[in-house]
């Protein structure tokens, strides 16, 4: 119902916030110090505006973004959980805050301690020998564990292993970064429970027999199922002579009660900002730390934290790591959050997080399956998949039922994915949520239901009350509009603008 | 502690709800034999004035900036961060919220987003930029992976004056991925332009320099965009130091195709490395391959402006194994940091924050110089950080600096071990004269010239 001016349409030339130290040496002239050809010629265009302006510009988008803190969030596989405030004060303290990655290793013994538990955790967490902290995300920690199993391969002279299979199910991020590791994907079929189909599997195995390096998992998978058969997949997949990878975004349902490592897994990542509770930050920072079994610690990223008699230190990789994946140590305020986190929590907090968030979504699941088709009817885990094809046939889809509930003041599940389910719709409501919150879900669901029956068009024209209406995707991509442009302020044509910016 | 907020009454009414007698039922699909028969072996909970004195214990033996003046910085910089920076990107409306995969829900990050990438084109002078990368080091990483393409195969040429952790991460991913890496030497500390020139084949795909280098030194970016456009090669210009940009020529000004940088220096906090700021900046027609989440104007149907994540079909949750990146998850708080700051700071600010960083440093180094056996290791022009040959041992002095509460540079022996003695300062807008002259008071005494 409104429209926020960009923050380079407000102001006024000349304008700006007071927030530079006294320029307290001697100035000499500019060329003396940078000869001209090294010269910038023209300024940044950056806005030119005064420090309130800039708080209510701000303040305004923040007033027209939605979050946990404001409303329900059942965003399946992402685990939007309530995040602690304690965990931002820790995150915030100067000790952690204001330190340098590169300042030695007597100036950052708290940061190392904190490393150096947090690795144990983890590693007890998910049952794994060690635990590299380096990687920024999920699909970092994967394209890491891949890195690492490849090494493995190639350490035993085992080279011609260049395939990943990956259920049909899987996220995006692991096909994606099977490529990145130079691996050919092939994709495993699900069987009629959810899980994966065990005769493909071995039909596969046998096709590509000497070629399997890894086998990409959830499991909990995608549709919230618990794959019963992972100890008759994982010793199929050991005995063809390949690698299990546990792709970690579906942790919050398992935390006490199983661990990869028993599972037969030699990879693993961990998420810290779905189950340890770390904010998601609109997009990011993530943290997604992977874990790894015995045989394979030689090859992790170094270097590790370490303790010895002199205090805590940063070890440097043996010679068989494959060394750096990033730049310094992992995201490190991330980390210090999900140690706030794990420490405040405990081994039955933590057990008792994952058993109260498969209950809440066991409980939206009975309510909402009369009313939406449920293609896998059996006890979930952290999350479920509902189908929207009743809705379909009415001629209202997944991502009209998704808009309409916006109306409501709740954010939408994760729709058309997975992939194998017909309008999906991935509910994953979290622990954190109250009871009242969980039946309101159902009542807004259930009224949706009735609407797409008996009048449509609530659907097909939501959102009916949010700030801007449905927005135009095919426009967008159609021709991309991706950064403002200052000859459009002049009042000049765009194309005029166009060639004007063209370098 | 616990944030699950249903009692235990209420737990067990929904478990009759749902027709289970206990949370055993639901857990039943998981097979006994993988089963964790005993409690996690972790610490026991704490409530959460226990938790923050522990966490208060452990920050306390970090060295922080506020009580030590850092001349440390490859990679990192300490620059002054206005109060409204964290004040507004702690607002949990955006800290809360995930990728904005409803747009209508999430107008507030969709536009500050494009700020962001507005502003990143403005700093750089290229035509887009992404929502973010991890970091400076994935970015460089990234924008290799763009000029290599789908075969993965092919030889990329990468100046050794690339920061030594950014080559090293480089180096893994160019075995994984499956193409070549030449590294080129230096002279007087930077790129040297024959030997680049030697190294370019046909089978090149890219060029990565770093401006600033990793010495704080100015490369001679014409030269080396000539000899790296005289074949088909890209030239990604690598940048740990976007400070730089407020006084120093842009990438956009001498024809780099893509540009790979760390952000941290604009308004996000140290924070020993991480969470950092990928930036990503290339030109139009390369758009399609470009890695990371892209914001875009479009209209809604009320014909009202509004923001999307668009192009989206380059990204793995659509293209999967042909996606152009495996990356989901950005940084995108710590863009919108960067946008609060850039705002904050504006068009006058941040060239008379760049301008102050190249006179501090300057006096700095000037003043350095005046103690016996230092000297300047390189005679090319900087910005904020500048190479010195040091009489002792490097870490020697760091050491000594230490017991007097001062971060001191980086140990250039740690990397380069050609150069010998050697320390690399940084001193930014945020030191004052009062903490150079500590400095180079401390180095007078350290060192046995003090009178």
């Amino acid at each position: 119902m409104s429209v926020e001016k960009l923050i380079f349409e407000k102001g006024a030339p000349g304008r700006h916030s007071d927030v530079l130290p006294a320029m307290d040496v001697p100035e000499q002239p500019l060329d003396d110090l940078l000869p001209a050809e090294f010269q910038r010629a023209t300024p940044a265009a950056l806005p030119e505006v005064s420090e309130i302006e800039v708080v209510r510009h701000y303040t305004h988008l923040s007033q027209r973004n939605f979050g946990v803190d404001v409303g329900f969030y059942p965003l399946g596989s992402c685990t939007m959980k309530y995040n602690p405030k304690i965990n931002e004060e820790t995150a915030s303290m100067p000790g952690f805050a204001r330190i340098h990655p590169l300042a030695s290793e007597s100036m950052t013994q708290g940061a190392i301690q904190l490393l150096y538990e947090l690795e144990r955790y983890i590693a007890e967490i998910t049952g794994m020998q060690r635990v590299t902290l380096q990687p920024a995300a999920g699909a970092h920690g994967e394209i890491t564990g891949l890195m690492i199993i490849k090494a493995y391969h190639e350490s035993r002279g085992d080279i011609h292993r260049d395939i990943v299979l990956i259920p049909d199910g899987a996220h995006g991020t692991n096909p994606a970064s099977a490529t990145l590791a130079n691996y050919q994907t092939v994709e495993l079929k699900s069987d009629k429970r959810g899980g994966v189909d065990v005769a493909h599997l071995k039909e596969m195995l046998a096709k590509y027999e000497g070629k399997i390096a890894a086998l990409m998992m959830t499991n909990p998978n995608t549709l919230g199922v618990f794959d019963e058969r992972i100890v008759e997949i994982a010793q199929l997949v050991h005995d063809a002579g390949g690698q299990l990878y546990y792709d970690g975004a579906n942790a919050n349902a398992i935390m006490g009660i199983t661990r990869p490592g028993d599972m037969g897994f030699d990879v693993v990542h961990l998420n810290l900002h779905k189950t340890m509770s770390t904010p998601h930050g609109g997009g990011g920072p993530g943290a997604g730390p992977i874990g790894v079994a015995k045989h394979l610690v030689p090859f992790l990223p170094g270097p590790l934290p370490a303790h010895g008699r002199e205090g805590y230190y940063w070890q440097d990789a043996g010679p068989q790591s494959i060394g750096r994946v990033r730049a310094n140590f992992g995201n490190f305020l991330v980390l210090v959050r999900a140690y706030t986190y794990i420490r405040s929590n405990g081994p039955d907090g933590l057990r008792h997080i994952s058993e109260s968030a498969v209950l809440n979504a066991n409980y939206l699941m009975q309510a909402l399956k009369s009313d939406y088709l449920l293609p896998y009817d059996r006890t979930c885990m952290h999350e479920f998949v509902l189908s929207a094809d009743r809705q379909k046939a009415l001629g209202v889809s997944a991502l009209d039922i998704a808009k309409r509930i916006l109306d409501f003041g709740m954010y939408p599940p994760t729709i058309y994915f997975p992939l194998i389910v017909h309008e999906a719709l991935m509910i994953e409501p979290t622990e954190t949520e109250t009871l009242e919150t969980l039946d309101e879900f159902i009542a807004v669901m259930r009224q949706i239901a009735r609407e797409a029956r008996e009048e449509p068009s609530l659907l097909l024209d939501a959102p009916h009350v949010t700030v801007v209406g449905r927005l135009d995707q095919t426009l967008a991509a159609r021709k991309p509009d991706l950064c403002w442009r200052p000859d459009v302020r002049a009042g000049r044509p765009a194309e005029v603008a166009e060639t004007a910016n063209t370098r | 502690m616990s944030y699950v907020p249903n009692t235990v009454a209420e737990q067990e009414a929904m478990l009759r709800e749902v027709g289970a007698t206990s949370i055993e039922d639901l857990l039943a699909p998981i097979p006994a034999e993988v089963r964790l028969k005993r409690p996690l072996d972790l610490p026991p909970a704490l409530g959460e004035p226990d938790v923050r004195r522990l966490l208060m214990a452990l920050a306390e033996q970090n060295a922080d900036l506020d009580h030590y003046p850092s001349f440390l910085g490859a990679g990192s910089y300490d620059h002054v961060i206005p109060s409204v920076v964290p004040q507004l990107f702690k607002r949990s409306e955006f800290y809360t919220s995930y990728t904005p995969y409803q747009p209508e829900l999430s107008q507030g990050m969709l536009q500050a987003i494009y700020e962001f990438q507005t502003m990143v084109c403005e700093l750089t002078e290229m035509e887009v930029a992404n929502a973010s990368l991890y970091d400076g080091s994935t970015s460089v990483v990234e924008a290799t992976l763009m000029a290599v393409g789908p075969s993965g195969r092919g030889e990329v040429v990468v100046s050794r004056a690339l920061d030594p952790q950014y080559r090293a991460t480089l180096k893994v991913y160019a075995w994984a991925r499956g193409f070549t890496l030449r590294e080129v030497g230096l002279e007087d500390g930077a790129t040297s332009l024959t030997a680049l020139q030697e190294a370019i084949t046909p089978d090149t795909k890219a060029v990565i320099v770093q401006h600033p280098n990793f010495f704080g030194s100015l490369e001679d970016m014409r030269a080396i965009e000539k000899v790296t456009h005289a074949s088909k090669a890209l030239l990604i210009v690598a940048i740990t130091e976007p400070a730089s940009l407020g006084v120093i020529a842009p990438p956009g000004a001498y024809n780099a195709d893509i540009v790979a940088a760390e952000g941290q220096s604009l308004g996000s906090p140290m924070g020993y490395g991480g969470p950092a700021l990928g930036l990503f900046a290339t030109r139009s027609e390369l758009v399609r391959r470009a890695p990371g989440r892209l914001v875009g104007k479009t209209v809604d149907n009320r014909g009202q402006t509004g923001y999307v994540l668009t192009l989206q079909t380059r990204e793995q949750h659509i293209r999967r194994e042909r996606a152009t990146s495996n990356i989901c998850t950005n940084q995108s708080l710590l863009a919108l940091a960067a946008t609060i700051y850039l705002a904050s700071l504006g068009k006058q600010g941040f060239q008379a924050m760049a301008r102050q960083c190249l006179q501090k440093a300057h006096h700095a180094q000037q003043r350095i110089a005046e103690i016996p056996g230092f000297s300047p290791l390189f005679s090319r022009p900087f910005f904020d950080e500048f190479a010195m040959a040091t009489p002792l041992p490097a870490e020697q002095i760091n050491a000594a600096l230490r017991d007097r509460s001062i971060i001191g540079g980086y140990e250039l022996a740690r990397d380069y071990p050609e150069f010998g003695d050697a320390l690399l300062f940084c001193v930014t807008e945020h030191r004052t004269r009062d903490e150079i002259e500590t400095l180079a008071t401390a180095l007078e005494e350290i060192t046995g010239s003090a009178e």
